[in-house]
């Protein structure tokens, strides 16, 4: 026999210079990593040590340099009516994704991919079948994903009738097996179209009327809109939108932005040189009048921008002359290919 | 589950209790550790490694013996030689002359190139790649007849058309060869003179029988391939007598079953509604495919259920959901003979929303019917923006159909009037000639599906034969002249359905795009990399032991994982398999898009059976319509109409083949919200992982690329 061991567990508080950042998307956990500066009785002075922060768990941040983007972001985050948490199931036959968006970030819950048989003459018990277990798969999914005291509402979106037949067949089984969550949320449910059960259809879902009715003022459904716009003026006036930093810039020194469209991603950046570069980008901008709006680079319109070199404008003005300019930026992204 | 499991097709019921379900790992996000990829991915032709194609140079007449009788026999195994061999040592020069010759011999050769060779045979030459090239060959002649175990030895090595004509004329023994086969076949004797080596034909083993019997047209000659043929083990060769024997008789039975007609894969198009499951189910109860009994049960069940005018289109649409709401979703598969076709028919879907599914239907396809509405209103709406008849007709000349009837149906709704007729038919004209369809491959058939006029028997109706005495639509279908099929490459079959058959093994159903497939070959499935044996097969449900390019044909596969095939993939011979790639580079014609597309956009990648998500990763250049010419570079955005080249990352590996390697095989399509945006070409490939860094697979050089390439270019083709 070895020795009993006892645990005790003490609450104190701990300030500690943060080293690294970790986020979870899944669990919805930001864990920093950093030494102790200020000793207590438990832990040494440069000890290092890790927190989890959860939600509700008040903390302190000191930060020397508050700039305009920070600032932004935690009087956002501390505003309650900014939270709207939305699920969506995205499926077409044979597979499925079922997405939690929040007003900050679009998380996969999960993915369901199934084979369906498809019909072939005289065999339609095949598909039929496999059609019902991969409609299974996703109710399974639904009841373990979905949080319903907390969503307020569920979209189902598919091409063609694969919604409508799911919805039916969920129902039904709900009552046969008595699911509450189901049957009492009958409600929460909303069905949209969307042309494919993959991830990055959820731009169209969000951009739906139906549904942008529903949620007009979370923060998804707005950066939607805006991307949207822009590639709407990059079609008809290609002079009054671009993207790249280069171009972005020019046209910021001739005070021609009228919406900056850039992803948090860039404000993330361990390089405090270009973190700096861009929030002079979008301090200028904003003194000049233009609007900017942040992206969450975690959903999928922010996903796309920052496909896109992760900052677009759209001018007041065309400005053409900028195009004809040659930039280096795409260059190097010519070398990222090459060797990622 | 470890997150690197595919999870396609992944039977959950087999070996999971019924509560664990989804988990919340999003798979393509999350990047694969360098170690990992070490471990797991297949490195498909990385020539320092010891692979499988790598010997076939010294033996490839050995080859197929050894794969067939035995596998562990190594008594002088050229890998191990392989293994030992060093490189010589050189300066820094020379071993970049060196590497760039060895480049553009392995681009020439493929993977059959013997690395010792051909370091040897490059330095020999000087770094002069045309005699490098002389001498390798030169080197395994020698070696060849010092072997001389079959007479077919050197076929494998052949890439060049010129050598292998040379070739066919020193070896008379493939001709004594083939006559015996043919007194052993005795009815076959028109295979005799074909193999004779002719100036412009070349014959490898036993293809040309075939393809003599099935492309039998007399205004249609073979395709002379003067592009570089990529190289190939000889599939055919017998090894025994014995096997020779079943492999003559498997090609006798195959002629049989065709009856010596032409097969052909005929996929219906046309707009929701147009009337293409009523007017093909017409067709085949006209021709009595559909026997009397399930048509009148047909008829009294539509009835039933309200809707007595779609008792034809329930031939085709057979399940549930598809009767109830009278739309056609998936693809419906059937077959019919004319006079000299066997026609595999597949009836697409006209919604918008199943696109999709139309275009795994299309993509099989050799020929099309576009069939349009001709009621009031009806054809306009089919017809002007957001209707399907242009997205599908456009669709299918993207993905390679070139013949098209166009079936002007519901003509008695407008009492059969000659005007509505010939406005449809101008207007039509007039498009399908924007679209790249020549006039003289587009034919214009007036009928009815309902009432069934001038489908089979040519109309009684009067005011139909006032002004219309041309031939009916099955006769139409019979005049289509004979696709081209690429008998003599490696076989490579696109998997369109997968499913549990009677007994053991896994079913997989889908079309043999290029070459042909034996029952009991050895197969690779890509991109799984899982390898197996064809244990059966079956063509339109009767039992078969050999499938050429362009059959329908459901394999029995033994040997394999259900995760390892899923819709989308590909089979094809262990010893060549179809590239595998996550990035590739095309040349893409832009539809006409609401929204501008710019780099990082993402999009659904349609190729053959398969969908997957890809970005646009990168805008290399806008380029001339029709010259090819680059007008602009790193564009900042492609506008509608346009000709572009872009770089395309998939999420997960996909397989692609150039499209001057295999021309079906190397088109894909683009869809972005519900819209088909581009349709493209692949111009490059590149491997997935190679020493850590990416290089561009292109086998012709950077000029010749720029001319083949327009060249060959599916818009300019005509």
């Amino acid at each position: 026999m070895t020795g009993s061991v006892s645990s005790s567990k003490v609450r104190t508080t701990l300030t500690i210079a943060v080293e690294g950042i970790e986020f979870d998307t899944q669990a919805c956990m930001l864990r920093i990593k950093g030494r102790n500066v200020e000793e207590n009785q438990y832990v040494k002075m440069g000890a290092y040590h890790t927190i989890d922060l959860e939600l509700n768990r008040k903390f302190t941040l000191i930060k020397e340099y508050w700039d305009v983007i920070a600032l932004e972001r935690v009087e956002m985050a501390c505003d309650p009516t900014q939270h709207a948490d939305l699920g969506a199931v995205l499926l077409h036959e044979g597979l499925g994704h079922i997405i939690l968006v929040t007003s900050s970030m679009t998380v996969v819950r999960a993915k369901i991919d199934m084979n369906v048989p498809r019909k072939r003459k005289g065999f339609c018990s095949q598909h039929d079948k496999g059609l019902l277990k991969f409609y299974d798969a996703l109710i399974q999914g639904i009841l373990r994903h979905i949080n319903f005291d907390v969503i307020k509402c569920i979209l189902i979106a598919s091409p063609g009738f694969v919604k409508e037949q799911f919805c039916d067949y969920m129902f039904q089984q709900a009552l046969k097996s008595d699911w509450k969550a189901i049957t009492e949320n009958k409600s929460k449910f909303v069905l949209v179209h969307s042309s494919s059960g993959h991830k990055h259809a959820l731009k169209e879902v969000l951009a739906d009327p139906t549904v942008t009715a529903r949620l007009a003022e979370t923060k998804a459904a707005g950066e939607v809109k805006a991307l949207d716009t822009f590639f709407s003026v990059l079609q008809m006036e290609p002079d009054r939108a671009y993207y790249g930093i280069h171009h972005v810039e020019k046209a910021s020194e001739a005070s021609a932005v009228e919406t900056l469209l850039v992803t948090d991603e860039l404000f993330r950046s361990t390089d405090l040189p270009t973190r700096k570069k861009y929030v002079k980008l979008v301090e200028s901008i904003k003194d000049n009048g233009g609007d900017v709006r942040v992206f969450s680079s975690l959903h999928v319109s922010g996903e796309q921008l920052g496909q896109l070199s992760g900052v677009a404008a759209i001018l007041r003005f065309p400005m053409p002359e900028i195009d004809s300019e040659e930039t280096d930026d795409s260059t190097e992204s010519d070398e990222e290919t090459f060797t990622s | 589950m470890a997150r690197h499991r595919n999870y396609r097709n992944y039977a959950y019921e087999d070996d999971l209790s019924d509560d664990v379900f989804g988990h919340s790992v999003e798979d393509y996000d999350i990047s694969v550790s360098p170690g990992t990829a070490e471990q797991f991915m297949f490195r498909r032709s990385n020539s320092r490694d010891p692979n499988l194609s790598a010997y076939m140079v010294d033996r490839c007449g050995r080859v197929e013996e050894e794969e067939e009788e035995d596998e562990d026999n190594d008594e002088d195994d050229p890998l191990t030689s392989l293994q030992d061999y060093r490189r010589p040592q050189l300066d820094p020069i020379s071993e970049a002359k060196l590497s760039s010759c060895m480049d553009q011999l392995q681009s020439i050769l493929g993977e059959n190139l013997h690395e010792p060779t051909a370091v040897s045979a490059i330095v020999q030459c000087n770094y002069d790649v045309d005699r490098a090239l002389d001498y390798i060959f030169s080197q395994e002649e020698k070696q060849d007849q010092r072997k001389n175990l079959d007479p077919f030895g050197t076929e494998g090595t052949y890439s060049h058309r010129k050598e292998k004509e040379d070739q066919v004329r020193h070896q008379p023994p493939v001709i004594t060869h083939i006559s015996r086969d043919s007194k052993k076949e005795g009815t076959a004797d028109s295979t005799v003179s074909v193999v004779t080596p002719s100036k412009d034909k070349t014959i490898v083993g036993f293809a040309t029988p075939i393809k003599k019997s099935r492309e039998s047209s007399p205004d249609e000659p073979m395709e002379v391939q003067n592009e570089l043929k990529p190289p190939e083990p000889g599939k055919t060769k017998g090894t025994g007598k014995s096997k020779e024997q079943v492999r003559a008789e498997a090609y006798e039975d195959y002629n049989k079953r065709c009856k010596g007609k032409i097969l052909l894969n005929l996929v219906v198009i046309g707009h929701v509604d147009a009337g293409k499951s009523t007017l093909m189910g017409h067709l085949l109860y006209s021709l009595g495919d559909v026997s009397k009994k399930s048509m009148h049960k047909y008829e009294i069940e539509s009835k039933k259920a309200g809707k007595a005018s779609f008792a034809y289109a329930w031939v085709l649409d057979e399940t549930g959901e598809e009767r109830e709401r009278g739309v056609t979703m998936d693809v419906g598969l059937t077959r019919f003979e004319t006079d000299t076709k066997l026609v595999t028919l597949m009836d697409a879907p006209g919604h918008k929303d199943f696109i999709p599914n139309m275009i795994t239907g299309a993509a099989q396809a050799d020929v099309a019917i576009l069939v349009v509405g001709s009621s009031t209103g009806e054809f306009e709406s089919g017809f002007e923006a957001g209707g399907q008849t242009r997205e599908h007709a456009l669709l299918v000349r993207s993905l390679g159909v070139t013949q098209l009837i166009v079936a002007v149906n519901k003509l008695d709704n407008v009492g059969w009037s000659e005007d509505r007729y010939n406005h449809i038919v101008g207007k039509l004209k007039h498009f399908l000639k924007q679209a790249g369809f020549k006039d003289c491959d587009v034919a214009y058939v007036p009928c009815s599906g309902l009432t069934g006029e001038n489908l089979v028997t040519p109309s009684t109706e009067p005011p139909l034969k006032q002004w219309y005495n041309g031939p009916t639509l099955l006769n139409t279908i019979d005049n289509f002249k004979p696709p081209k099929r690429e008998l003599e490459k490696p076989f490579r079959f696109c998997v369109s359905d997968v499913y549990k058959g009677m007994g053991t093994g896994i079913n997989a159903s889908g079309k043999l795009e290029a070459g042909k497939l034996h029952s009991g070959d050895k197969i690779a499935v890509m991109p799984s990399g899982g390898h197996g044996l064809v244990k059966a097969f079956t063509i339109h449900d009767e039992p078969a032991q050999l499938a050429c390019a362009g059959d329908h044909v459901t394999l029995t596969l033994s040997g394999l994982d259900t995760m390892h095939v899923g819709v989308g993939s590909v089979i094809c011979p262990p010893s060549s398999p179809i590239k595998c790639t996550t990035k590739l580079k095309a040349r893409i014609l832009v539809f006409n898009i609401r929204i501008p597309i710019t780099k990082g956009f993402t999009v659904l990648y349609h190729y053959k059976t398969l969908n997957e998500p890809a970005v646009i990763k990168r805008l290399c250049s806008v380029l001339h319509k029709s010259t090819g010419e680059v007008l602009q570079k790193k564009p900042r955005c492609l506008t509608k109409n346009s000709n572009a080249e872009v770089i395309i990352h998939t999420y997960r590996p996909v397989c692609v083949e150039l499209y001057k390697d295999y021309k079906d095989l190397g088109r894909f399509m683009l869809r972005y919200s519900g819209e088909t945006i581009a349709a493209g070409v692949v111009t490059e490939t590149s491997l997935a992982i190679k020493d850590g860094s990416i290089a561009w697979q292109s086998t012709l050089s950077k000029e010749m690329s720029s001319t083949a390439g327009q060249n060959c270019f599916l818009f300019t083709l005509r």
